[in-house]
């Protein structure tokens, strides 16, 4: 189904590509970012951090540190001992430390932070605090974390005897098993998802400014969910005082967030603690090293994936086991509900009987972990799983891998559909999606070349991923954050001359909320999306959200936005009918004004219906024109996309050259095209981060072995293909305007696409599986091994 | 950049740069690019206590050609290399080793005389410079001298040129006609160090005969590293893939890699075996064009 734009350019409600309105602060320069905030009398906070994985702390020696010029204090865990503020809880209810008073627990931890007043004189202060360590063996390995011989890590929580944090499992165990069993067809393989970090450009950092005569702090800082964190404030600093009416967040621009700024990391607590008892404003930025080995990684999902199905390619079974290393802690940020995110919808788009999940999370010393980077919860690895088996099994038994996926789709007559592990997928159309990701790539075409190749012994490969989605947390009945729910707001005020400020409960970080919520709201009312003016990121304007991660924000503020200014349209309607004086049954709305039913030329503007609203409005009616809206979805939406990926690679050296990239994402209706396809370029190359760069890599003693962007490999455009974007459009049935979130999907999906390519290029030589990053050196190593070359 | 503090001087001629070298000693740095200093200051790697900046000496940006000799000044640009006409026609092996040097920004600012005075062997002009068998000249306060590209390597990050002299410019000897050149190298992603590089050089004769050959390898050896038994293995013959599988073979066999996270020793032989074979065709056909 194709989209049609019900309004016209000048108003830009949904479907117009129009150019984003916070671009131009942010093309010349004048975006506002944490860093730029600068307050009268600012203290500047650095933090000594452990170079040990594992170790005691004898001794924090901060004499000469003191000497330093501009150096006013040094904090330790035994000072915010004294608050009890060295503890703080993390998003799933397990505790972490602020900082440490006897022990450290992962390389790059907090150990002690300075405040001056100039950021060099901390740095230097930094350099010159002598910590004395008493080093441990640490646990890195997590399939040796339950050992026996293990040591015991989190030695803080009372009578705990291992390293296993808890046991999650979804699905039919028994019936699993018996379909396992007699299934003439079953593949395996063991994966690893890995450790990697969301490197956003902005690294993490705040402004703490606490007034004493007030008794009031105003925390500046990168946060995807401001008022989450004001609530966690309140929670964690409530007995000194800082209770939520004493709090105010605020979240200025935000240059990449991507989840690593859901959480709260002890810098901010120490930089509110310092504030709170110097008086002074006090900023801490985090430097790139300190970001990218300290702050929370993403994924490192052991996965141990079978696929049961029949000779000739009907899938029967999953079954996925799944080892979580969380490192020090778990400081995910998924809803309470979920401690493995949603890596149940891990059945994927097929339509099969019965599967058994589970999994295990542990502790090791290693950072702790793990957000969502892009991935609503958990859903890459989920995805990767499924999209990985699916070829696995096509390979198997000797199948097109397309034509395997054509006969195991859920057909889209079956929508709602009730997924093996309760999920109800609202809608979607995959065999469409996939149909037309072949013909934009001829994949026929490119499958008789590469049997071409192949007799050449030339490697060439075709990978396809054809995913589900699962975003918009969510139904407050099942998603929450510390008990918040789920929900998300919107509240719009139109002034009289018809000009309006909507404020939101959400966040953007880069997506594009300024253009997109306007858009909608543009959609609805007909007011020029120009004239409206979008805010977010102010606890004391802003209504109360739990901010944007999981493509959430279209699903849930996205709808509130609409319903909002839905309400504001039934209201312009009575007002209409006052002034027309007719009955509100004879009126019709198209975008921008109402008018009489066969008499056209009898109609009021919505300009003039909000000028009535403030001048001559019905008596009994409430002045003004604003509304407000919580939106608690009715249930998740479920976009969907085909990627078939297309590699290149050189046997001799084991370089991989994506040759050819196609995504089809469905996202249900569109609201700005070109902001969909800049997310999902933006996505695609987040996506190939991980399958061909990214990891990060730790040794026997937990030292981090690619702790700069040096060695962290990010992908640049110059890695990046020319992405060949389109999409299908299958509108969500239970979402306002019909929209499902798109932010996710092409990191989402992208992945196993990449993998199967690769794995479909070495085939011919009885590789089946390879994990992701898939560098030169391992594919080389593997054909090796397999006395390829 | 949080770096430790520092003196910043910024002379106009070399003899005022001599002076402030001999006034700070080993506690002084020169800077001409910065795209190796900078990153070391700033993780505190190096904390020199002045920085002596030489973009404001004059006569150090040319390139020119005098005689058989081709001469590059010492704060020559990478990006200024990939756009000098003479240079290029000569040793194309630069338009090959400049677009593979980080990115643009960095070789705006980036100097060739930097690349070889860092004395990393995981840069890529130490090898080119040895396949090119280029001079450099170092300059001090008692006169200039001229050092073979052999002789200027000593260890890791450690050059001929002593705390009170200064790199003034590179020296190139003209080919002989019939003579091409070729450099590639294996990143993980772009502005990575090479996992391998080679860098060949070669003369072939109106017989076919290869009369010169001079091979330059990266990344694969703790100092920049020419491979000799590959040279040897060229000249005075015919270039077959017989010959090339045998100059191959040696580099690979010479080489003294480290295993990192670009790959293994048994990898990274390979690569260099792999990149001596593809060079050698490139700089060949170059070579005979």
């Amino acid at each position: 189904m194709t989209q049609v734009c019900k309004t016209s350019k000048a108003i830009g409600g949904m479907g117009h590509s129009m150019k984003r309105k916070e671009d131009g602060r942010f093309l010349q320069g004048k975006g506002n970012y944490v860093d730029d905030i600068k307050l009268d009398g600012m203290l500047y906070m650095d933090i000594v951090r452990s170079p040990y994985a594992y170790a005691k702390i004898k001794k924090i020696d901060s004499e000469a540190a003191l000497k330093v010029p501009g150096v006013l204090a040094v904090i330790t865990g035994r000072d915010l001992e004294q608050y009890n503020l060295h503890w703080m809880p993390t998003l799933m209810s397990d505790t972490q430390m602020v900082l440490p008073t006897d022990t450290v627990m992962y390389q790059a931890q907090e150990v002690a932070a300075i405040i001056a007043t100039s950021r060099y004189a901390a740095r230097d202060g930094r350099e010159a605090v002598r910590v004395e360590y008493e080093v441990m063996k640490p646990v890195i390995d997590p399939f040796k974390a339950l050992d026996p011989s293990a040591p015991v890590l989190r030695t803080d929580k009372p009578g705990k005897t291992d390293n296993h944090i808890w046991h999650w499992e979804v699905g039919d165990k028994a019936r699993t098993e018996a379909v396992f069993a007699s299934a003439d067809v079953v593949v395996k393989e063991q994966m690893h998802i890995p450790r990697i970090h969301v490197a956003s450009i902005e690294t993490c950092g705040c402004v703490a400014d606490y007034s004493k005569v007030n008794n009031h702090l105003t925390m500046y800082m990168t946060t995807q969910a401001p008022h989450a964190i004001r609530t966690v404030i309140a929670l964690v600093a409530g007995h000194v005082g800082l209770t939520e009416e004493k709090v105010r967040v605020i979240s200025p621009d935000i240059g990449g967030g991507f989840g690593g700024k859901v959480p709260v990391y002890p810098g901010y607590v120490i930089a509110i603690a310092a504030s709170f008892l110097i008086g002074k404003p006090v900023k801490w930025i985090e430097d790139r090293s300190e970001n990218l080995q300290a702050d929370s990684f993403a994924r490192d999902y052991h996965i141990t994936a079978e696929m049961a199905g029949t000779k000739d390619g009907k899938i029967l079974a999953t079954r996925f086991k799944v080892l979580a290393d969380h490192g020090y802690t778990d400081a995910s940020a998924n809803p309470s509900k979920f401690p493995t995110g949603m890596f149940s919808i891990a059945t994927g788009s097929y339509d099969y009987g019965t599967t058994f999940m589970e999994a295990d999370a542990i502790y090791t010393n290693k950072p702790p972990g793990g957000v969502a980077y892009r991935c609503s919860f958990r859903v890459t690895e989920a995805v990767h799983a499924i999209e990985r088996m699916t070829d696995r099994y096509a390979l198997e038994i000797g199948k097109d891998p397309a034509q395997l996926r054509f006969d195991n789709f859920i057909p889209k007559e079956a929508f709602p559909w009730h997924s093996p592990t309760g999920w109800i997928y609202d809608s979607g159309d995959y065999e469409a999606g996939l149909r037309k990701a072949m013909d934009a790539i001829d994949y026929e075409g490119l499958r008789k070349e590469q049997t071409e190749k192949r007799a050449k012994g030339e490697l060439m490969g075709i990978g396809i991923s054809t995913f589900t989605e699962v975003v918009g947390a969510g139904p407050s009945k099942d998603f929450d954050i510390l008990g918040i729910k789920m929900f998300d707001s919107a509240e719009i005020r139109v002034h009289p001359t018809g000009k309006a400020i909507a404020r939101f409960g959400t966040k953007s970080q880069g997506q594009g909320h300024e253009t997109t919520y306007a858009q909608i709201i543009a959609e609805e009312l007909g007011i020029p999306a120009e004239n409206i003016q979008i805010e977010e990121g102010d606890t004391d304007t802003a209504p109360y959200g739990l901010g944007t991660y999981a493509s959430r924000s279209t699903p849930t503020a996205g709808a509130a936005a609409a319903v909002a200014a839905r309400k504001l349209r039934d209201k312009a309607r009575k007002i209409a009918a006052y002034l027309l004086e007719v009955s509100e049954d004879d009126l019709e709305w198209e975008p921008g004004k109402f008018f009489v039913k066969g008499a056209p030329e009898k109609s009021k503007t919505i300009q003039e219906l909000v000028f009535a609203a403030y001048t001559n409005h019905p008596q009994g009616m409430e002045a003004g024109f604003e509304a407000t809206h919580y939106y608690d979805p009715p249930n998740l939406t479920f976009p969907s996309g085909a990627y078939i990926c297309v590699v290149d690679i050189d046997k001799e050296t084991g370089e991989i050259k994506v040759r050819r990239f196609v995504a089809i994402d469905d996202c249900g209706n569109i609201i700005n095209p070109m902001i969909v396809q800049g997310q999902v370029h933006g996505g695609l190359t987040q996506g190939i981060a991980p399958a061909m760069y990214e990891s990060l890599i730790y040794d026997d003693d937990g030292n981090i072995l690619n702790g700069t962007l040096m060695d962290y490999l990010v992908p640049t455009a110059v890695e990046s293909p020319n992405w060949e974007t389109g999409h299908t459009i299958t509108p969500s049935p239970h979402h306002p305007i019909g929209a499902k979130g798109v932010g996710e999907s092409p990191t989402v999906g992208a992945p196993p696409a990449i993998a199967n390519a690769i794995v479909d290029a070495l085939s011919p030589y009885g590789i089946t599986h390879l994990d992701i990053p898939i560098t030169p050196f391992k594919v080389w190593k593997a054909l090796k091994e397999k006395g390829a070359i | 950049m949080i770096a430790a503090d520092f003196n910043y001087e910024a002379p106009t001629s070399l003899d005022e740069a001599f002076t402030l070298l001999r006034k700070y000693g080993d506690e002084a740095k020169i800077l001409s690019g910065g795209h190796s200093l900078i990153p070391m200051m700033k993780l505190r790697f190096a904390s020199p206590e002045c920085i002596i900046d030489i973009n404001n000496i004059p006569g150090l940006s040319d390139i020119t050609r005098e005689g058989d000799i081709m001469k590059i000044g010492a704060l020559v640009r990478e990006a200024q290399v990939e756009h000098a006409a003479e240079l290029l026609e000569h040793f194309p092996i630069f338009a090959d080793v400049t677009k593979l040097i980080a990115d643009p920004q960095v070789r705006n600012m980036g100097t060739v005389g930097g690349n070889l005075a860092h004395g990393d062997a995981a840069n890529d002009h130490p090898a080119v410079m040895m396949a090119l068998r280029a001079s450099v000249v170092i300059a001090g306060a008692d006169g200039t001298r001229v050092v073979p590209i052999d002789e200027f390597f000593f260890g890791f990050y450690s050059t001929a040129i002593q705390p009170d002299e200064i790199l003034t410019e590179i020296q190139i000897p003209m080919p002989s006609p019939y003579t091409g050149s070729a450099y590639h190298k294996l990143e993980r992603k772009v502005g990575d160090y090479a996992t391998a590089g080679v860098a060949v050089q070669l003369t072939i004769d109106a017989n076919g005969i290869c009369t010169y050959a001079g091979i330059g390898l990266t990344n694969v050896n703790p100092l920049p590293m020419r491979a000799a038994r590959s040279e040897e293995a060229l000249v005075g013959k015919k270039i077959t893939d017989e010959t090339i599988a045998e100059a191959a073979r040696y580099a690979s066999d010479d080489c003294n890699p480290s295993a990192d996270l670009r790959g293994d020793v048994e990898y990274k032989r390979a690569m260099v075996g792999v990149l001596t074979k593809r060079m050698i065709h490139k700089a060949a056909q170059r070579a005979v064009a």
